[in-house]
């Protein structure tokens, strides 16, 4: 049974609740391959200075995704103020308006507070989200698990809040279920639609479905892909847990209780 | 004449256009992104535009990322 309809994001429909960054693979032969197996139709991708060193590399890492199969999402990691978010998430949509690729409508907003955490700046934030919806950008802002902060973001626009489960590559999964469930019930309240996706920290294939057990509407994981000792295995099993979780969610779980219940009948036992 | 290119001080052929610069790098134009002195130059301007002594610019693309 597979679970029911595409997520819709600004003018982009995914057909897979799970999006998938495109670092830290050993070889782009692999990316590609992990893309494949985690059924993903969304990938996303960083912009950075053209290495003008080895100019006859000739490797571009879109010569490794297939225009006709993913929706690029650009990001604007690695920048730190509002005006360094605004500069690269331009520069994102030039890179992707014209290059046959979908994306360009769009992008991912990160803006950091230090290097050691790779905490987002919620200022900075609010503020770059504020200017790249006035410029016509659909923006789906990665943030701290805030509930508060959650939905000033939302107010101001945003096309999709993206809370993270724990800090970025940490592999720690959803470290506060409750936050994200006070998210989810505030953010989709008379919005049922509203997209909310756990983004950072995922470890391992039972924190994406921890996550979508919680009902939130997809998950962008990176490192527990492209870091695990089977990349491409690991890529099979988020699919599968992407899919579980949605569809346990949508099932609805027992309550938790302190002390057994049996499963056979008491009454008939021989014993009796 | 000199300019700096994504953050390196470097000598190219006076009145250079864009497209003559991404060229000598082998830079296909439509896998980069062109900023001169903080503004971005759309990609239809490559040929036409030509590049000042002194002036800053980034040729960017996509990569990798989260």
């Amino acid at each position: 049974m597979m679970t029911d309809q595409e997520l819709k994001i600004g003018p982009y429909t995914l057909n897979s609740r799970l999006i998938v960054g495109t670092g830290k693979y050993s070889s782009l032969e692999l990316m590609q391959q992990c893309h494949a197996e985690s059924r993903t139709n969304c990938v996303t991708v960083a912009v950075r200075r053209e290495r003008l060193v080895d100019k006859n590399s000739g490797r571009n890492i879109l010569d490794f995704i297939d225009p006709g199969k993913y929706i690029l999402l650009p990001n604007t990691a690695g920048c730190f103020t509002a005006d360094e978010v605004v500069r690269v998430a331009r520069l994102g949509r030039e890179l992707l308006e014209g290059s046959g690729y979908q994306g360009s409508q769009w992008v991912k907003l990160e803006c950091l507070g230090d290097t050691k955490t790779l905490l987002p700046e919620p200022l900075g934030t609010l503020e770059a989200l504020k200017i790249l919806v006035a410029e016509g950008f659909h923006v789906l802002v990665y943030c701290s698990d805030d509930v508060m902060l959650c939905k000033r973001i939302k107010e101001a626009g945003a096309a999709a809040v993206m809370p993270a489960g724990s800090p970025i590559g940490s592999g720690q999964g959803v470290l506060n279920p409750n936050a994200i469930r006070i998210i989810l019930e505030e953010l989709k309240h008379n919005d049922p639609a509203y997209p909310v996706i756990v983004d950072a920290g995922v470890g391992t294939a039972s924190d994406v479905a921890a996550a979508m057990e919680l009902g939130v509407d997809g998950v962008l994981l990176n490192t527990a892909i492209a870091g695990a000792k089977d990349p491409v295995k690991m890529a099979a099993a988020m699919a599968l847990a992407t899919e579980a979780g949605r569809l346990a969610g949508a099932a609805g779980r027992i309550p938790r209780k302190l002390y057994a219940t049996a499963s056979s009948p008491w009454e008939g036992r021989i014993n009796g | 004449m000199e300019i700096t290119l994504n953050g390196k001080i470097m000598t190219i052929a006076d009145n250079s256009s864009i497209a003559e610069l991404l060229e000598s790098h082998n830079l296909p134009a439509v896998r980069v992104a062109v900023e001169i002195n903080g503004e971005i130059v759309r990609r239809h301007d490559f040929f036409s535009i030509r590049i000042k002594p002194h002036d800053r610019l980034e040729i960017v693309t996509l990569v990798g990322g989260g």
